[in-house]
């Protein structure tokens, strides 16, 4: 699943996942018509829209194996809150049931599905890693993540001081109070330029969007990347 | 907050405080340190989390049969020989002391600090009644001092800095003070002690009221909730009706996290069990005790969407964790109970139509919920409040035309394709150097302050033909190749 912003805005993540994934010798397939998984409307409150585009998202997966997202929110919403959508729809609720079950973010599926904690990537630098809120409180997940950074071999993992506090994206948010959203991401990117790093690395194409925004503004020199970019090598450097 | 200052759209407050120097700093500092303090207490005190559960299974049951549980504590306070008064709406709570007051030729009050209170607007009522009213709590004194209201649940001057303090005591008290906490407190203490003296009534809150022994449990440090509820001659304590527990085993479940998530300590200084008025035989204690029993909301909620907001035990955790909070402190909220709590509570007592800006003052990050002591699912609720705006049309119009017409977008790939073909030509005359740098209307929000990403000169849909070298995918691969 590519998710709306990683179609749109990042397809070099999307590039970077498919590149990673098949070299790990997974066949990768991409079905064709995905635009969104329906999480902006769904936590701006609009459900009855949410539900219809899960729907469709629903179909496009009917017969995926594994389903793998390079987006912790994205994959939250699937997993956590499909079935949620269609409680009346005995037969819907055991559709969004059954690809809840076979998604995965992307960390989640290298480490507990493949079973992979050692990525030969070509990538060299030092990096930092942001939990995003969805995969970290939504999914309970802050170890795949760092557990894959650190088996690979040219990349230098520090931690980021507060790496569980929220970059203040929050989806429409940044619009609505784009001040208070700033002076959130004021706070993070403090704390990301602190460690020295390189890049700060997260798992989810919002908080990429909210960091990355906020660093080539102020023309810092640390960038915001994907896992999947560096453990694929495809960083664009 | 005031209507005149509440007429100021949250935005616009929000914005202010964030250009509120003292405010920043003092929350910044403040916010921290609870944080540390939490987290250390409940490292190391392992059962901890089970205890959690515990107390959320408590209010669970006991909202179950709030009605029973209330009529059992009404009836051993009355055992007691105290009087229970039951008030609907914050406005009967208030004219219930008033008339107390009246009766009882009531001049000054010594009051304990309490969320309660503050609900119901209860100093500004007896101010007009000619009664005057004096917060004996330190961070309550201070916000009285300064013609203010609590901006934190349990740490109600946390936004002003020991520095505007001592400038605050200096000009209202006799003396010149040192920006220093020792200094300052004594000052209040010095201050303090005769009012609790000369006061015919003293005023709490309740943390906790168990119904088994009709005790009214208050959580302090201060030491001055106990002698607000043993100097005066009347003693009034108004809870919000959800405070009810069943029993002291209980009682035991909670204070275990209660201290630990607010402050960080294992117990607070003080934990003052109060039963009834003076018993016969005792040397201390009022000579009549009142409990005011306030629904203002509550009970319809039991059966409502907020139901677990009636789980709150006022502890302030999730206002320090909240990134939203720690950036615009509690004023901003404009209501008595600010953070993430707080919007839910403010729905609660005031109405879905007065939190449709505040239901949208969270990332929905989920620190909150990670930290409530009886894990209260706040994101959802703020989600399904959220809903509620959009269901009840209070969300504005053009907000919820904007939404449908998402729908429309996502649920076709034809439309989603279009809309990537004309953000490409709308942005061109925008991106410098493969970033977007401003751009006007809604989205001139975001490039304010941040760069963007343009929208891809071939999408991931557009560049899958080159990467797949095969047929459209119709789904079914994605095994491990053996």
């Amino acid at each position: 699943m590519i998710t709306c912003l990683g179609d749109l805005l990042f397809p070099e993540v999307g590039v970077a996942m498919v590149k990673l994934l098949r070299g790990l010798g997974v066949e990768v397939d991409f079905p064709e018509g995905q635009t969104c998984c329906g999480l902006p409307l769904f936590n701006s409150g609009y459900h009855h829209e949410a539900a219809a585009v899960a729907g469709r998202t629903m179909a496009l997966f009917e017969r995926s194996e594994h389903v793998v997202v390079p987006s912790g929110s994205c994959a939250w919403m699937v997993k956590t809150e499909y079935p949620g959508l269609f409680k009346d729809d005995p037969r819907r609720r055991a559709a969004a049931e059954s690809l809840a079950d076979r998604t995965r973010e992307l960390s989640q599926f290298l480490v507990e599905v493949l079973g992979v904690t050692r990525v030969e990537s070509p990538f060299r630098g030092t990096v930092t890693y942001h939990d995003s809120c969805h995969l970290l409180r939504g999914l309970g997940e802050s170890r795949s993540p760092r557990t894959l950074l650190r088996g690979a071999p040219g990349v230098t993992l520090v931690e980021l001081p507060g790496a569980d506090q929220c970059c203040g994206f929050g989806g429409s948010f940044s619009v609505r109070l784009p001040e208070v959203s700033t002076a959130i991401l004021e706070r993070k990117l403090a704390s990301v330029e602190g460690t020295g790093a390189d890049c700060v690395v997260a798992c989810d194409a919002g908080c990429l969007m909210q960091m990355g925004g906020g660093l080539s503004r102020k023309g810092s020199r640390v960038r915001a990347l994907h896992l999947a970019q560096v453990l694929s090598g495809e960083d664009g450097a | 907050m005031s209507d005149a200052e509440l007429r100021v759209p949250f935005p616009q407050r929000a914005g202010a405080a964030l250009k509120d120097a003292f405010l920043q700093e003092a929350l910044t500092i403040a916010t921290t340190k609870f944080i540390d303090l939490r987290k250390e207490a409940f490292a190391g005190f392992p059962a901890g989390e089970a205890l959690r559960d515990q107390a959320r299974r408590i209010k669970e049951a006991t909202l179950q049969r709030l009605d029973a549980h209330l009529g059992r504590l009404a009836d051993n306070v009355e055992r007691l020989g105290g009087h229970v008064h039951w008030a609907s709406t914050g406005a009967e709570a208030r004219e219930i002391v008033l008339r107390l007051c009246r009766e009882r030729g009531v001049r000054t009050v010594v009051k304990s600090k309490s969320m309660a209170t503050e609900e119901i607007d209860l100093n500004e009522a007896l101010e007009g009644a000619g009664v005057t009213p004096i917060e004996t709590d330190l961070g309550e004194y201070i916000i009285q001092l300064a013609g203010e209201k609590p901006s934190h649940i349990i740490a109600p001057a946390i936004h002003k800095t020991k520095g505007q303090v001592a400038e605050l005591f200096s000009k209202a008290l006799d003396g010149r003070f040192a920006a220093d906490p020792e200094v300052l407190t004594a000052a209040a203490r010095k201050e303090l002690r005769q009012k609790f003296l000369d006061a015919d009534m003293g005023i709490t809150g309740a943390n906790f009221a168990v119904a088994e022994t009709g005790t009214v449990v208050l959580v302090t440090n201060e030491g001055n909730g106990r002698m607000v509820t043993s100097l005066p001659r009347v003693h009034v304590a108004v809870m919000g009706m959800e405070k009810v527990i069943p029993s002291m085993t209980d009682l035991m479940v909670f204070l275990a996290i209660l201290a630990r998530s607010a402050t960080g300590q294992q117990l607070s200084s003080y934990t003052t069990l109060v039963r009834g008025p003076r018993q016969p035989g005792e040397l201390e204690g009022p000579e009549e005790f009142h409990l005011i029993l306030l629904d203002s909301g509550r009970i319809r909620q039991i059966a409502g969407p907020l139901r677990e907001a009636l789980y709150c035990l006022r502890c302030g955790a999730c206002l320090n964790v909240c990134p939203v909070y720690r950036q615009i402190g509690g004023h901003a909220y404009g209501h008595t109970y600010p953070g993430p709590i707080g919007i839910l509570l403010t729905a609660m007592l005031r109405g879905t139509e007065s939190v449709k800006e505040l239901a949208h003052a969270s990332t929905l990050c989920g620190a909150c919920k990670d930290v409530c002591p009886v894990r209260i699912d706040i994101p959802r609720m703020l989600i399904e409040l959220r809903e509620h705006v959009d269901q009840e049309k209070v969300a504005p119009w053009a907000e919820r035309a904007m939404f449908r017409a998402a729908r429309r977008i996502m649920s076709s790939p034809a439309l989603f394709r279009m809309g990537a073909r004309v953000g490409r030509l709308l942005q061109a005359p925008w991106v410098r150097g493969g970033r977007v740098r401003r751009l006007s209307l809604f989205l001139g929000r975001w490039t304010a302050t941040r760069d963007l990403p343009p929208v891809a000169q071939r999408t991931f849909s557009e560049r899958w033909k080159d990467l797949a070298g095969g047929p459209p995918g119709d789904g079914r691969r994605g095994r491990r190749a053996p």
